[in-house]
Parts: structure tokens; sequence; C-alpha cells
């Protein structure tokens, strides 16, 4: 495989609230290869999207990151706001969940859409316009030219989604970070946009994040996923195989609670209690007290993210790493 | 929007056939703000009264034989009179009343523009990066108006008056100066929630430097309530300035406003009415009319209050 484009080091993301410190994401370490899509999946408050706000440097007044996010060899987490917005939007670049607030409601579509070009690439009005009405197209919106001078409140979910995803593939990033970008659309919309990021990625080559807590959404899209829990990776896993043969009791538990055509309502299990209290996050594995396998040894022992298999690895005490098993 | 007619125009060099030519024009909230405003009765009576108001005096006063610092040697104290063709009368001076009346409304309605615009520029600027900066810029920023408020506004003003000597349009540049506080206030809090909605979020995500974003998403935002507070703005200042004629700090002789008229003709009202009449009743349409423009727009730029 290639040099990958973005890498994150021990990444931990930290908030001071009034009632003392929440570490909402703990020592992350995440590798992406140009052109691959991966996932990260994860419950509410897991970390999977502050994580990645962190990356672009939009956390909450009151949060911190530390450790590395490097993208092309340049760590982000260190730069200058200044700096950080040469790259931001330029060379990675975000769809956020929501497409009703996520435009601006008092400007046209084409002043939102050019603004990226004109900030990274000095276009001027002329050229921005064309390469936004060409991307309009792409992203499948019928009669671009005349959306193209329409105001966000004018158009549906579906499409406002689609400008988004428009204005953040303009400048051909090479990072795309979709943060649940299907969550706030109904079901059959959900599934063109979907589709239109698999042809997009495929299209300008773009690297995608795909934050999502809808395992139907990885399956048809992802490369790799990540899977999150207490802002920790569990688990680590192609898609297929994840899919096939979850490692980590939680993903076991996720996929088990996760409603499938092919099984009964009936089988669905839902996973017995809540995430932890990331102010106090317990000593041993954070999944212990939900888990229907905990030993006595998981409430002790905080389990390290090992390699199980090819391409796999998995934060279990009781699921054998690589080494283990062959041995 | 600046130039928009001057795009659409582009767009349609860049993709010239459409087939059946439906192309339609977007409408933005500013505009269908209009749209509820057209319906609003009283406003929209108020704009054209307002419009003929200013209309008349403006080009009103070249159509009178008299001027407006010209006494009349054959009419002193004249009261409203068809036949000498001094319809609102003359004052002790033998000066044509509707002349001055004109002009006094030319100049209120221009001290009242200047200021307000005035106010608005700096307002907007000042609140606006206020709010969006946040943090100990905001707090500094902001204590500042306070200081200001905290001044005696006559006091300010007096000492205007000796920084800008006499010359009405610096003075009045000057109220706007201080005018500019509350506009100040009231962007910063508009600003502080427009900073938290999420296309903010998108534009910083798209590698857009602050003043970027205040220029482009954070401004075109304000436009309502901007548009509404200098609706309100103009006549209060059309108060100020009367008031200030009142005590004599305002427009000198024989340059006149409609604060001075009515001072003069306060003093006289027992007397010759009419020297207080006619400025006071066209001070009260102005401010009438702007009231309810001012109440127009807000009801139709925040609909939900209606």
């Amino acid at each position: 495989m290639t040099e990958n484009i973005f890498k994150s080091e021990n990444l931990t993301v930290r908030f001071d609230t009034p009632d003392g410190e929440v570490q909402a994401v703990s020592g992350l370490n995440l590798t992406i290869a140009p052109g691959e899509t991966v996932a990260i999946v994860g419950e509410s408050g897991s970390g999977k999207s502050q994580t990645f706000l962190s990356v672009m440097g939009l956390l909450a007044k009151n949060g911190k990151a530390s450790g590395k996010a490097i993208l092309e060899g340049r760590d982000l987490l260190t730069m200058r706001p200044r700096e950080l917005d040469v790259y931001r939007g330029r060379d990675i670049s975000m769809v956020f969940q929501d497409p009703m607030t996520g435009l601006n409601p008092s400007l046209k579509i084409s002043r939102q859409l050019t603004e990226t070009l004109e900030v990274h690439q000095g276009c001027t009005r002329q050229e921005a316009d064309a390469k936004a009405l060409a991307m309009l197209e792409a992203v499948g919106i019928p009669d671009p030219k005349s959306r193209f001078r329409m105001y966000p409140h004018e158009l549906s979910g579906g499409m406002r989604q689609r400008v988004m995803i428009a204005m953040a593939l303009l400048c051909e990033p090479k990072l795309l970070i979709a943060d649940e970008p299907t969550t706030a659309l109904d079901v059959t919309i959900q599934a063109q946009i979907l589709e239109l990021f698999a042809q997009l990625k495929d299209r300008f080559n773009t690297a995608l994040v795909l934050i999502t807590h809808d395992l139907g959404v990885v399956a048809g899209l992802a490369d790799r996923v990540f899977v999150m829990y207490a802002g920790r990776v569990v688990e680590e896993a192609p898609v297929d195989d994840l899919f096939e043969d979850p490692k980590h009791p939680y993903t076991k538990a996720l996929l088990a609670s996760t409603p499938r055509i092919d099984t009964d309502l009936e089988s669905l299990e839902p996973i017995p209690g809540r995430p932890p209290n990331l102010q106090r996050l317990p000593k041993g594995c954070a999944f212990a007290a939900r888990c229907a396998f905990a030993e006595a040894q998981c409430r002790e022992i905080k389990p390290a993210l090992n390699p199980v298999a090819d391409r796999r690895t998995c934060a279990c005490l009781l699921v054998p790493t690589e080494e283990r098993a062959s041995a | 929007m600046l130039g928009s007619e001057k795009r659409d125009a582009l767009v349609d060099a860049l993709e010239p056939d459409h087939g059946d030519g439906f192309a339609p024009k977007g409408r933005s909230l500013t505009e269908d703000a209009m749209r509820r405003f057209r319906r609003n009765k009283a406003a929209l009576v108020s704009v054209y009264v307002l419009g003929a108001l200013i209309l008349v005096s403006l080009i009103g006063p070249f159509f009178i034989p008299f001027g407006y610092e010209d006494p009349d040697w054959a009419a002193f104290r004249l009261p409203p009179d068809f036949a000498s063709g001094h319809y609102f009368g003359t004052d002790q001076n033998g000066r044509d009343m509707l002349a001055r009346t004109l002009y006094g409304t030319r100049v209120s309605l221009m001290v009242a523009l200047v200021a307000t615009l005035v106010s608005i520029v700096i307002g907007v600027t000042y609140g606006s990066i206020a709010g969006y900066l946040g943090g100990r810029t905001d707090a500094i920023m902001m204590r500042f108006v306070d200081i200001m408020y905290a001044l005696p506004y006559i006091l300010f003003v007096i000492l205007l008056m000796v920084i800008f000597g006499r010359n009405v349009i610096l003075l009045f540049i000057g109220i706007g100066a201080v005018e500019w506080l509350t506009m100040a206030r009231i962007v910063r809090g508009q600003t502080l929630s427009l900073r938290e909605r999420e296309f903010i979020e998108a534009a910083r995500a798209a590698g857009l430097k602050p003043f970027q974003i205040i220029r482009r998403h954070i401004a075109p935002n304000l436009v309502g309530p901007v548009v509404i507070f200098a609706t309100l703005t103009v006549p209060e200042i059309i108060v100020t300035e009367s008031f200030l004629s009142y005590l004599g700090f305002g427009v000198q002789e024989p340059l006149t406003s409609l604060g001075t008229l009515i001072a003069e003709g306060a003093d006289v009202m027992e007397v010759m009415p009419w020297l207080l009449g006619f400025p006071a009743g066209f001070l009260i349409t102005m401010l009438l009319t702007l009231a309810f423009i001012g109440d127009g727009l807000r009801d139709a730029f925040d609909p939900k209050d209606v």
C-alpha cells in the first residue's frame, strides 16, 4: 500500500466542563490510504465526531486536542488557525450532518459554492461559476442552472445535502470527512446520497471518512471499519470480515442489535445498559459492564488494541491475538 | 444582493440553452420579507406618505417664489393666506413659512440619514467583530461601549461642538458616532447566536478566515435587525436634532430645521399658532410614518411574531 494520506497518533480530545474533565477521545491511532473509504462506527458519545472536529480545528472552546493528526506529513493539531485555513476546504473538507442548517440562509447557492474556489484557488468569478455548475451536475442536481440561483430554503433536504457535498468536493480535497451525512435524510434519499458518495470518491479519488452509527451505511460503502466505544477504537477490520466474523463483543452486540432484512425482528438484541460516563471511565475495559462475556480480569485490565488476524485489530482480552493464536 | 443581475447574465452565458427557458430566479429571505411588508397596509401607506414628504421637501422649494431666508417686506406675521402666495403664512421677519418648513424638513432628514448611516457603519462593524471573535476581545470591546454609554450625552455633544465647531454635518456625524452604541449591542447579540449556527462551522471547515466569515456569512444575516433598528434610529435622531436645536446647539440661523422652527414657534404659539403648527405637523407625520414602517419591517422580517 502506498503512503498514508492521513494518520493520527495517540489523538486525544478532552473537554473542560464544570463537572470536571471529560475525555471524549483517548489515544486514537488510525491511518487512511489515498482513495480509501474508512467508516467510523459507534454510538452517540463514542467520540467519533469529536475526533474529526479536532482534526479540522473545530472543537468547542473548552475542548483540547493532543497527540498528532498528520495530513500528508503535516501535523494539523500544531497549526495556528491561519495556517490551518490554507488546508481546510482545500486538502481536507467536511460534510456536516444537517443539511437544513449547514447552508447560509441568506446567500444564494452560487455564492456559497464558489466561495471555496475563490478563497483557495483564486479563481475568477467566471471560472468559479463554471466549475461550480459542473460540480452541481456531478452531484446529480437536476437543472443545476436554476438551482444555482436559488436560496437554500428553496431546496429540499436531499438537494441541500447534495449541494453541501458539492461544496466540500469543489477543491477536490484529498480527504473528505462525512459526519453522519445521511442521518437527517429520509431513507430513499439516504440510498441516493450513499450511491453518490460511492461514485464521487472513485471519480475524484478522494479518501472518505464516513462517520456513522448506521451499520447499513457502512456495509455498502466502506473498505475498512473502525468501531469506537467510549473514545477508543475497539475493533478495526475490512468491512466484509467485520460483518462475517465480528471479534469484539461490542461489535457483535452492535450487529445483533441492527435490524436486517433477512432476519426476524424478534432476533434483534438490544445492548443492555448505557455507555460509561466519560468523566469516570472504569479501570478495566469500558464495555465490561455491558458485555455478555465479561470476566473478572476485564474489570481490572484495560485491553490494548492488538492485531488478531490479517489486517484486523481488536481490543479485547478474550479475543486471542494473532501471535497467541498462531502460537 | 450586489451584482446579482450581472451574475445571472453570466450564468446564462455559461449555460445558454436550457430547453424550456424555465429558470426561476431564487427568492431571498429579504425578498420574502419585502413581499410580506407590501401586504401591510399601514406600513405601505406610510412609505408613500413619507416618500411624498421627502419629494416635496426636495423639489418644493424650486416652485416657491420666496427664499427661506429672504424677508417679504410686504408681509410680516402674516397668517396662512392664499392671496399673497404665503400658504403657510410668514414669521416675524416676513420669511415664508412654507419655504422654511420645507427647508427644515430637508435639513432634519439629511441630518437623520447621515447620523444613521454613520451609526450603521460603525455599529455593524464593531458589533459583529466583537460578537464573532468573542472571549476577551468581546469583553474589552463591549466594556468600552458601556463606558461610552455612561458618559452624559449632552456633555458629549458639547465636546463634539468644540472639536467640530458649528458645522452641522460634522456635528451629526458626531451624533451618529454616539448613536452606534445601541446598534453595536444589537448586532453583537445577533452575531453571538449566528456564530453557533452550523453554516458558520461549515464556513470555518472550508478554510475561510474570521473576517471573511464576518463579511460573507454574518453580515448578510444581519440585514433584518439592522434595517429595523435603522428605521427606529432615524426618528430618534430627528428628535435629538430638534432637542439640540431647541437648546441652541444645533442648526444656526438663517438655516433652519424642524426643531428650530418648532422652538421658535412655541414661543409665540398664542399669537401666531401657524409658526408652530406647520413644522410640528411635518415632524409628527415623519415620525409616525417612520414608526409604522419600522413596525411593518419588524413583522415582515420576523413572521413568527405576527
